[in-house]
């Protein structure tokens, strides 16, 4: 995602109403009460960590969803659309659906029936000990370091909008989080993300309602952008023929394979972040239908993101910049279309709501973070390596205390950041390197029987270095993208696509090469966790409308019909 | 215990109640520079009223006693 940076603070873009004052203050009343009234029901390790596993798949399944909806992920995202146009659209579509639909239905009864607390808990079961330190310890290192750099990065966006102080954001935003993840743990969260998940629609929905109808509707919108920018800037795919014919330099070999199958695959199905909202679904079919309904929303979040970025292209009088330039010329930046936007049809009232929406973006990424981050720490690292036989009260308490910990690690990045904001880049860059071949060992360990301890642990290893390596070789030598990519006119997302790919290949061409090379672990020491050897538990005698998979078909088809249609 | 949509509910009722007071407070005392287009559309009022009707929608719906 493009960094959320501008050296100088330009003038505020908006000024808040006392009624929008008001509505933010209830906003936070709210989550906190929200965390008071759950603080009595996480007394046991079930009900702090999973949320008493008794989610039903509408909550689950929003949770899920908004766990990713983070204030950077819409705002990004809309300057990505200003900046690339129609095409960041791929990365709700084919970089969600697909690798939601895949969850649910293929890997979703592993991770359930085997009644883990966590991936890394999953990898523990399947490969053993070593490749779990392996992904707890990156797992839970660089989602409380991403937490201190989202941080950040929102706090600065919060005083380029409303001109408020970096460091009363920062205190503000994370000590509320902190108060009510430790009061109610994961439950508190996930009723929390449900809430956000309502106020950023409620708050960022009206802004392509009224920008639609000042464009004149769709169809004159993308006339207004055909001139201003180009054709290609409202096509999916007519423009991926080749690296050198649309905005965002990739084609749709790394779109496709870099991330629709890999990237995607390993953000939605093996980021423990999200995946935990899923484990907390009271039953197999809600923990099924939970993915199915968070792609249904996803398939539609581009209406508040991508839509706000093709229509400031269109209506919006100044020509927005990249970061860089802005930050010399005191410009705005592309990252700032939808506050812009925002500015430009939000009247007292609609605005406080819609930096609600912004605000509570960020809590609900920021809590995902904080409660997956505990969750990891107390049952792949402290238990199995510091203390194994505590009672499941003193693992509670591990749990409170790691929160605040966690938060407190994150405000320290935060400040970190603020110090020194190349590595920021770096922390991003770091969590890219585990998500692809992570993939490739979670789901070699589900489909196939033969891969054994070893060729997991080393599958993952070499992958994740081979992708630090390929990183690091284009830091040193950018001219090095064409190899890497596989086109002398690929662009800075490509480099991301394409990496992801090799490092995929490599992590599964060592993983059988290995599993090959060694003793085949026994068939019944594999039941519950492989797919031929594990008996899926039925979802029950259940009408058609009701089966996930009828669901899946039905997103399937609105998925293709939307690619179809802006082709 | 409370329903989460229940929250939600109230969530959308006092918002939308303050944007529709917001949005009725400037029909009747319009400012002589409204700052956003398309001020003529009355946008609060609207929305702040679509709100309250969803959240009171929410409300007694999933209200603690009705819900249990």
């Amino acid at each position: 995602m493009t960094v959320l940076l501008a050296s100088e603070v330009p003038t505020r873009l908006v000024r808040l109403a006392p009624v929008d004052i008001v509505i933010v203050v209830f906003y936070f009343a709210l989550v906190l009460s929200i965390g008071w009234y759950l603080k009595g029901r996480a007394n046991t390790g079930e009900d702090f960590f999973m949320a008493g596993r008794e989610m039903t798949a509408w909550v689950a399944g929003l949770s899920f969803l908004s766990a990713n909806l983070g204030a950077l992920e819409l705002m990004g995202w809309a300057g990505s659309a200003y900046q690339y146009g129609i095409l960041a659209t791929h990365w709700y579509w084919i970089g969600a659906i697909p690798a939601m639909l895949f969850l649910a239905l293929v890997m979703m009864p592993f991770y359930y029936i085997s009644k883990t607390h966590s991936v890394p808990g999953y990898l523990k079961l399947r490969f053993g000990e070593p490749s779990r330190a392996l992904s707890a310890v990156s797992f839970a290192f660089m989602t409380v370091l991403m937490s201190g750099v989202n941080m950040f990065a929102m706090a600065k966006v919060m005083q380029i909008v409303l001109g408020w102080d970096i460091n009363f954001s920062i205190w503000v935003s994370s000590l509320t989080v902190a108060i009510y993840v430790t009061l109610g743990g994961l439950r508190s969260a996930i009723f929390n993300e449900v809430l956000q998940f309502f106020l950023i629609w409620a708050g960022a929905l009206l802004i392509p309602i009224l920008g639609l109808y000042e464009a004149g509707g769709w169809t004159n919108l993308k006339l207004q952008i055909a001139q201003r920018a180009s054709d290609q800037y409202v096509h999916l795919w007519s423009g991926l023929g080749s690296f050198s014919n649309n905005p965002m330099g990739i084609n749709w070999v790394g779109i496709v394979f870099g991330l629709g199958a890999i990237i995607s695959m390993g953000y939605w199905t093996t980021d423990f972040l999200v995946v935990q909202r899923i484990l907390a679904a009271k039953d197999i079919r809600s923990a099924e239908m939970a993915p199915i309904i968070g792609a249904g929303f996803k398939m539609f979040v581009p209406i508040i993101v991508i839509l706000p970025g093709l229509l400031g292209l269109a209506v919006l009088p100044e020509k927005l910049v990249p970061e860089s330039v802005a930050a010399i010329t005191g410009g705005h930046s592309y990252n700032d279309v939808l506050p812009l936007m925002l500015a430009r049809y939000c009247g007292p009232g609609l605005l406080g709501l819609g930096v609600t929406a912004l605000i509570a973006g960020f809590m609900s990424g920021m809590a995902g973070n904080v409660s997956a981050f505990t969750t990891v720490w107390t049952y792949d690292i402290y238990r199995p390596f510091f203390n194994s036989k505590a009672s499941d009260h003193h693992y509670v308490n591990m749990g409170r205390w790691t929160t605040i910990i966690g938060v407190l690690i994150s405000v320290g990045t935060a400040y970190l950041v603020m110090q020194f904001a190349s590595i920021m880049d770096y922390v991003q860059a770091l969590f890219s390197f585990f998500i692809a071949p992570l993939f490739g060992t979670v789901v070699l360990g589900m489909l196939w029987k033969r891969a054994t301890s070893a060729g997991g642990f080393w599958g993952l290893l070499c992958g994740t270095l081979s992708s630090i390596g390929m990183w690091a070789w284009v830091k040193v030598d950018p001219s090095a993208l064409r190899y890497v990519a596989l086109s002398p006119h690929a662009k800075g997302l490509a480099q991301d696509m394409f990496q992801a790919l090799w490092s995929f290949v490599v992590c599964v061409t060592v993983t059988v090469v290995l599993s090959l090379a060694t003793k085949p672990v026994p068939d019944s020491a594999l039941q519950g966790l492989v797919y031929g050897l594990t008996e899926v538990p039925s979802i029950g005698e259940v009408a058609f409308y009701q089966k996930p998979v009828f669901w899946a078909a039905v997103v399937t088809v609105v998925f293709l019909v939307l690619n179809i249609i802006f082709w | 215990m409370i329903s989460i949509w229940f929250f939600i509910g109230i969530s959308l009722a006092v918002n939308g109640a303050l944007i529709l007071g917001a949005g009725i407070y400037q029909l009747l005392d319009p400012p002589p520079n409204p700052g956003v287009v398309l001020f003529h559309l009355h946008a609060n009022l609207w929305w702040g009223a679509a709100l309250l009707l969803f959240g009171l929608i929410y409300c007694f719906q999933f209200a603690p006693k009705r819900s249990s």
